[in-house]
């Protein structure tokens, strides 16, 4: 189940999409991100790895302005994120979309009142286009129409997640925040899910960048994959990158029994 | 015919997107139409529908075709490809047929509520029977832990509010008797009215509103978490870990409460009447010990339990009646605390008909 992976031609000549510098973030005591450097490049699909509580959630939720840093900057598309307006902060936002864990669909809403929530929020479009437009995400993503009139207690676990990307999609973002989008989903519906996502980010132009665990889609969607470890990026590259580090972190998670197997199966 | 599309067809510019779509549609005449993708700054999925869909409305006069794309946009007008969303639609009734639809369910979820909590009770007798034939399944330290909750961290907000209305109806009562000469006997009305009715009354309202909200709250995340599962197939019986402690502890909890909130409301009264009506607080005490007898404190005291039992199973039922969602939880806290409120009064009014017709 391998997609073709396009090759970047070269890094250096790519737009810098996000770019963190010397974030440092920590709660109490204890310090969680310390001095962490990371690019991401535009229209890529990277892959963020790392043991548990080393971080990967609270640098996602940094960039997403959802908990405070200490230290450093963040530039989301070329603008850094505490020299914003409350204003410029509400523009940058609509070139987002994230998908949580947990999907965080609004209880109360169905599917499709959960995909208009940003659409009304942010643009003015005729109640035809509206439908129109939420049923097309939620056709894009996968899901049946009927959905569309479900709560999401109704749906189970995959529904949730391509209902919850359908939302983080509303606004055609430019940049999609995947939290573990596979976690909880069996292999089949994973594989699916890593092939809707390669498919989504080429029509779309998307840049995804991708909390996993999952080899499987660090080996069949990610152009390149970051490993964070005491409070920095350990490795960042393609995944030969990744295979021929020393760092016994890297090596035990790349060469442990479950990659053998990936990469058995799939490479 | 060749129209050229120019600049961005993105969801900011949807009204503009929307009307120039509209605009092609009007004024398109001679076929084949081309629309000519070369200006378009940028395209996305709304831009790609829009044109789609104009192309779909006019593919009865003739045929459309889209020239110039690139191929990214070629792919985005593929994804975006026109279909028909209008689904059958929903059959509509009539407010009138709505409204008695409405009163009919109503109808039947309280008849559901009455069988459910006669049930409940049934389950939660049975299970109290099993803790005192077999004391060691007796959890001591959770009825304790729950009597903190409800009735000692309850002591201020209850002890407050009984002392206001004590002062309230007393003023009132001043005011009005003192028209008539007869303002001592503001005292025998604050006195009976506050033992029989008001203390336990203005408790278990209160009680409902802290405690019953609380156990639903609790019982009902538990549901939504599985945790209620996990109790069961370790071989626990929910019932008898969660429920059998908190009803116990609002059963015993409820009469000391009642029996401050009393004292608190007397109080109350009696600096009223101090201050309004020029009754010394010896004289207030005398009086209030000839107008009420044993009798009017026990009415009031003996409703405490059973209060507490009405309150208890409520909130539990509701609590287990919790689904998966947050909002269904918000829900079931609403309703068990108007529902324990409602049965409060009215199980209150019962025990008014019961006494009178006892004489007691």
């Amino acid at each position: 189940m391998m997609l073709d992976r396009h090759h970047p031609e070269s890094l250096e000549n790519r737009d810098v999409i996000i770019r963190v510098r010397g974030v440092e973030v920590g709660f109490g005591e204890r310090t969680i991100l310390k001095g962490l450097d990371l690019d991401v490049y535009r229209g890529e699909i990277l892959g963020f790895v790392g043991g548990s509580g080393q971080g990967k959630s609270v640098l996602t939720r940094a960039i997403l302005g959802l908990v405070p840093k200490r230290a450093g900057t963040i530039e989301v598309l070329g603008q850094n994120l505490d020299e914003l307006s409350a204003e410029g902060r509400r523009q940058l936002e609509r070139h987002w979309g994230v998908l949580f864990q947990q999907g965080a669909l609004f209880s109360a809403l169905t599917v499709k009142q959960n995909i208009q929530v940003p659409m009304r929020e942010y643009l003015r479009l005729s109640d035809r286009l509206l439908d129109e437009l939420a049923m097309l995400k939620i056709e894009m993503v996968g899901l049946n129409p009927d959905a569309a009139d479900k709560l999401p207690s109704e749906l189970s676990g995959g529904m949730i997640k391509r209902a919850a990307l359908a939302r983080a999609l509303a606004l055609d973002p430019e940049i999609v925040f995947l939290d573990e989008p596979t976690s909880g989903l069996d292999p089949i519906g994973a594989g699916e899910f890593d092939d809707l996502i390669a498919t989504l980010q080429r029509t779309l132009g998307l840049t995804v960048f991708m909390v996993t665990h999952d080899l499987d889609s660090l080996y069949s969607v990610c152009d390149r994959i970051a490993a964070l470890g005491e409070g920095k990026i350990l490795a960042e590259g393609p995944i030969e990158v990744m295979l021929e580090s020393d760092h016994p972190w890297l090596r035990s998670y790349f060469h442990g029994k479950r990659a053998r197997a990936v990469m058995a199966g799939g490479a | 015919m060749a129209v050229r599309l120019s600049g961005p067809w993105t969801a900011p510019h949807a009204q503009k997107v929307e009307a120039l779509a509209d605009d092609i549609a009007a004024e398109a005449e001679s076929f084949p139409l081309v629309l000519d993708l070369s200006g378009v700054e940028r395209l996305d999925t709304l831009g790609a529908w829009t044109l789609n869909r104009t192309r779909h409305e006019l593919s009865a006069k003739g045929q459309v075709e889209f020239a110039n794309a690139t191929p990214e946009q070629k792919i985005l007008l593929d994804e975006a490809a026109y279909r028909d969303f209008q689904g059958e639609p929903k059959p509509r009734h009539s407010r009138f047929v709505d409204f008695l639809v409405d009163v009919g369910q109503s109808v039947a979820g309280a008849g559901k509520d009455m069988v459910g909590g006669v049930g409940f009770l049934g389950e939660l007798v049975s299970a109290m029977i099993r803790v005192i034939l077999h004391p060691r399944r007796f959890r001591a330290t959770a009825v304790i832990n729950q009597l903190e909750q409800i009735a000692y961290r309850g002591v201020p907000i209850i002890v407050l509010i009984s002392f206001l209305v004590g002062c309230i109806v007393s003023q009132q009562g001043i005011f009005q008797l003192v028209k008539f000469g007869a303002t001592p006997f503001v005292i025998d009305l604050i006195g009976i009215l506050v033992l029989r009715e008001l203390g336990v009354l203005l408790t278990s309202i209160m009680v409902a509103g802290r405690s019953g909200s609380a156990f639903t709250a609790e019982i009902g995340s538990m549901k939504m978490r599985e945790e209620i599962d996990a109790l069961r197939v370790m071989g626990l019986d929910p019932i008898e870990v969660l429920i059998v402690p908190r009803i116990m502890a609002l059963v015993i909890g409820l009469p000391l409460l009642t029996f401050i909130a009393s004292i608190a409301a007397l109080v109350g009264g009696g600096l009223t009447t101090w201050v309004y009506g020029d009754i010394s607080p010896d004289i207030f005490l005398n009086r209030l010990r000839a107008a009420v007898g044993m009798n009017t404190f026990l009415v009031g005291i003996i409703k405490a339990p059973f209060m507490a039992l009405v309150i208890g199973i409520i909130a539990t039922l509701e609590g287990l009646a919790v689904e998966g969602s947050a909002e269904s939880l918000g829900r079931h806290v609403t309703s068990s605390v108007v529902k324990a409120i409602f049965m409060v009064i009215v199980l209150d009014g019962l025990f008014a008909m019961f006494f009178a017709a006892i004489n007691y």
